[in-house]
């Protein structure tokens, strides 16, 4: 047997094991889970420093089935995002990624999404986006698209909520769809996030087989695999690897990150510049309008802090404070009393 | 005639909220207050910005009772709206005080007692050039008539004046005009009563200081370690965040020039619990302060962070339910959503302060009890504890060690893996209930373990396993027995051989201590326990058996604290009779001796 290759910290991708996935065979999160794997492997992300936290749904198990040996927390339904938002303010050392689902983010936890996109919070937070509610049994989400047929025969009458466009108007630095059939595309996507300080929104399209895929459903295999529009190719490059990435000097783009990692996105020939607010949500329209999914980079703004450097906290994570610093002195006490007894 | 009360007075102001009256009642209380004589204010205010009828009581009283007084000496009716009703507020032989410049009050008449008008209106108009400042002017005058009335120094007033608005020498000056215009005008009509005189006790109030309890909370949490914060605002707890605001850039040092410290406005109260649940899991002094509707939308993530073993601090000024009920008055009706906050069986730590160093020591305690029990904690309080002004002795610090209970650093991991012990997260390694925890962070590869809300075994692991569950939930309920022995006991006062109790909880102390002196003195000796802190303690039960009847003073309707007491004590809770005070008001001494006394005869018809 070959010997399993190592990467920089001299860990093999088994090394980002998690416990077996309880999926439905086929279900898209596992194959989002495996790029996530790989991404953090090829990245060479120490997992002792990453925290996994999610919400509830089927999505939201699925940190469990990778990174065993990093901290985990799957929380309550939709309430993700205001827990990553308190982890991040207890320690801001540690590497968040949340994995949710279009029901825990986009209708039950659509408030406390915005929030965190508006603050900023570094997390790398995936979407597993099928348009329905797996665990219950097959219940239309709020990002099931007009005309989408449920398994019954129902038919969605009620515009969906694109969580892309939404990223972007409400803050997020780092927005990307993405398909999780299409591991080439994702785990860069993946890698680009992990290395993006502030809110990374990745909104994958995430086929349910069981609920979600059939004749009429416009979040089918079939039907997303045949929509896919994706903007660009893409490498990713950490920073670490000097290699000189495939680069046309025509029409590709290069993408720096804060880690000084870099993006390279080949462009399909599209002229897209993903760091234009107003043509990314353009851009979104127009797929929408062509019943295409619109893949890749979406939008990359480095220019803003995220929230723990937008708060000045200090370097030491609030977590490991003691009394020495966190106790005032008792001199300062008796000042207070001395100004109330005025 | 009767020879007047020495500093023993009950004044009420009836104004329009947005009047300035803020200022000038708490510029007279000051004033008294710095005359040395006991005294205690409640501000009974509406929930809206400006126009809307609001009270404040001052009570002057020699023996040093601060509850608040249902019998009005003294009415001041500057509102307009309210006259009507207020003129048969004040007691029998009482005094009103009124602007005799405006035409209704002119018209306003009651037998039995003095009216003294003076026109207010007219005398602002005379000193205070035309604007929007004139208006508020106008209350100034009543604390120049009142204190021209009562013998209150002119000079302390000045002195007041000068600690409130010592930068601004021009506002010190229009306020101090206003002020003397009353007091002139009533000199120069030779008006004369003859109810009461305040006089001055050198050394009086020496040492004394005024606060707030959302203040004294907000002071404690900082001194407990409180680094996470996370609010949305709430009447009446809002100004227990932003006192942090304030102070924890001018108490805690910061770090290189950055902050030891987040605080965080919320988008509602389900992000705030969010956060501190996360921050607490992180391994922070997370806390978040809110009331009645704001805990009922945190319930959720209260059950999670019960389940899931996560410390985090919850300060719950308690206000008038239910729903938006009476968001600016007082009470205690949110006991039993505290005790059992969140679905399914669940039970948790609630500590009760009762007066300015109880809010500020328990408010720092609380840290230590939610790291050491791993588990949410409460602090209950109420508008009345939390928003009125207070006179207590200066807040004391105890410097004990923080307490981070069963939490496992790197090291101490290593030392585990070389005793050949195994880190299990919820396992009951200690038989009190209480199992270890690390934080994220930590570099042990034994240390990380996934946290849920959902079913799990001593391993962290998920588990429907009807075994594992029951595991989990007896646990808890054993680590909840656990802390009875460390939490905070009652104080309690008795005597050999008196056979009546009473029990009060938090606010009601104070009004509880009074009535108590007043069964006395009618010929019923009473013992007193103050309950300060959920779960039960052993003494609870042994006050119980001690007495033949007890009295339970509580400010809610459904006795709530009383049901707790009898589930824990079917037999012995049987001798409870509830004396329950709930229509908003901070509770009064007259209330609880009258209560007191009809159930007395009652139980003797019976």
């Amino acid at each position: 047997m070959a010997e399993a290759k190592l990467n920089k910290l001299n860990l093999t991708e088994k090394d980002y094991d998690g416990a077996p996935s309880t999926m439905c065979k086929g279900c898209g999160h596992d194959a989002i889970s495996a790029s996530v794997q790989r991404a953090y492997y090829e990245s060479s992300i120490d997992p002792r420093k990453v925290v996994k936290l999610s919400g509830i749904g089927c999505s939201s198990k699925t940190p469990a089935y990778f990174l065993s040996q990093s901290f985990g927390f799957n929380a309550v339904h939709g309430r993700m995002s205001a827990v990553a938002t308190g982890v991040n303010l207890a320690n801001h050392m540690l590497l968040p990624i949340g994995v949710s689902g279009d029901g825990d983010t986009s209708a039950i936890g659509l408030g406390n999404f915005c929030h965190m996109m508006r603050r900023n919070v570094n997390i790398t937070y995936i979407i597993e986006n099928n348009g329905v509610y797996g665990l219950t049994k097959g219940q239309f989400s709020a990002t099931a698209d007009v005309g989408s047929v449920m398994k019954g025969g129902k038919v969605n009458d009620i515009p969906a909520i694109d969580l892309a466009e939404l990223a972007i108007t409400l803050g997020a630095t780092y927005i990307a769809r993405s398909f999780s059939g299409d591991r080439k595309q994702l785990t860069p996507l993946v890698q680009g996030a992990l290395a993006h300080k502030g809110s990374a929104i990745l909104d994958v399209i995430s086929p349910c087989v069981t609920f979600n895929n059939h004749e009429g459903s416009t979040k089918s295999l079939k039907y997303v695999k045949g929509h896919l529009d994706p903007i660009h190719d893409l490498d990713f490059i950490p920073p670490y690897e000097n290699i000189e990435a495939d680069y046309d000097e025509g029409t590709d783009h290069e993408v720096e990150m804060h880690d000084g990692s870099r993006i390279v996105l080949h462009k399909l020939g599209k002229g897209y510049d993903p760091t234009n607010k107003a043509a990314a949500i353009q851009a979104i329209h127009g797929a929408i309008a062509e019943g295409k999914f619109l893949t890749g980079l979406i939008y990359y703004n480095p220019n803003r802090k995220e929230f723990a450097e937008e708060l000045n906290l200090c370097d030491i994570p609030l977590s490991e404070l003691g009394q020495d610093h966190l106790q005032p002195p008792l001199e300062a006490l008796e000042r207070i009393n001395a100004d109330m007894m005025k | 005639m009767d020879t007047p009360l020495i500093n023993d007075l009950n004044i009420c102001v009836a104004t329009e909220n947005g009047s300035g009256s803020a200022s000038s009642n708490n510029i007279l209380f000051k004033a008294i207050f710095k005359m040395g004589i006991p005294c205690s204010s409640k501000n009974m205010f509406p929930s809206n910005i400006q126009g809307l009828p609001t009270w404040y009581q001052i009570r002057a009283c020699a023996d040093g009772y601060m509850s608040r007084k249902d019998v009005i000496d003294v009415m001041v009716t500057f509102n307009e709206a309210t006259a009507a009703k207020d003129i048969y507020r004040v007691r029998d032989g009482g005094i009103i005080l009124y602007d005799d410049s405006t035409p209704l009050q002119a018209n306003l008449k009651r037998d039995g007692v003095q009216c003294v008008g003076f026109p207010a209106n007219k005398l602002v108009a005379k000193l205070v050039p035309a604007s929007p400042l004139r208006a508020k002017q106008r209350n100034m005058v009543y604390v120049g008539a009142l204190a021209y009335l009562f013998g209150i120094d002119m000079a302390v007033i000045k002195a007041v004046l000068e600690d409130t608005f010592g930068k601004k020498p021009a506002v010190i000056e229009s306020n101090m005009v206003c002020i003397d215009a009353g007091y002139q005008y009533c000199k120069e009509q030779g008006v004369k009563q003859n109810i009461a005189r305040l006089e001055p006790i050198p050394g009086g109030n020496q040492g004394k200081i005024l606060t707030e309890g959302n203040t004294a909370a907000a002071l404690g949490a900082i001194y407990g370690g409180a680094s996470v914060i996370c609010w949305y605002p709430i009447t009446p707890s809002s100004s227990l965040a932003e006192s942090m605001e304030y102070y924890l850039p001018r108490l805690r040092k910061p770090i290189d020039g950055k902050k030891p410290y987040a605080i965080v406005q919320a988008e509602d109260e389900i992000a705030s619990v969010g956060m501190i649940v996360g921050a607490g899991w992180a391994g922070a002094r997370s806390m978040t302060s809110t009331s009645g509707p704001g805990l009922s939308l945190m319930n959720e993530s209260i059950g999670l962070a019960y389940f899931a073993e996560i410390p985090c601090v919850f300060f719950i000024i308690q206000r008038g339910g239910p729903s938006t009920g009476l968001p600016t008055r007082t009470q205690q009706a949110d006991i039993s959503l505290m005790y059992n906050a969140s679905h399914g069986d669940t039970r948790h730590i609630i500590l009760i302060p009762h007066d300015m160093n109880s809010c500020f020591d328990l408010a720092r305690q609380s840290f230590n009890y939610a790291d050491r029990f791993q588990t949410p904690v409460f602090v209950a309080m109420d508008l009345d504890l939390g928003m009125n002004m207070w006179s207590s002795e200066p807040l004391k610090l105890n410097q004990e060690v923080y307490d981070q209970g069963k939490r496992l650093s790197a090291q101490d991991l290593e030392e585990w893996t070389k005793a050949g012990k195994k880190f299990r997260r919820y396992f009951d390694q200690d038989g009190d209930g209480i199992p270890y925890r690390t934080v994220p962070g930590n570099q042990n590869r034994m240390a990380s373990y996934f946290t849920r809300g959902s079913g799990h075994n001593a391993d962290a692991r998920y588990s429907e396993d009807e075994h594992d569950y029951k595991y989990i939930l007896d646990r808890l309920r054993k680590k909840f027995d656990t802390s009875r022995k460390f939490v905070p006991k009652p104080i309690i006062e008795k005597e050999r051989g008196v056979r009546t109790g009473i029990i009060c909880y938090g606010s009601s102390y104070e009004p509880v201590r009074e009535a108590r002196h007043r069964l006395k003195a009618r010929g019923l000796k009473t013992n007193h326990m103050l309950i300060r802190a959920l779960p039960l303690t052993s003494e609870v039960t042994d006050f119980l058996a001690e007495h033949d009847t007890v009295y339970l003073v509580e400010q809610n309707r459904d006795a709530q604290m009383a049901a707790i007491i009898k589930d824990e004590n079917p037999l012995l809770g049987a001798k409870i009779t509830s004396i329950l005070v709930y229509n908003g008001l901070p509770v009064s001494a007259g209330e609880v001796v009258k209560q007191i006394f009809d159930a007395a005869q009652t139980a003797k018809t019976a």
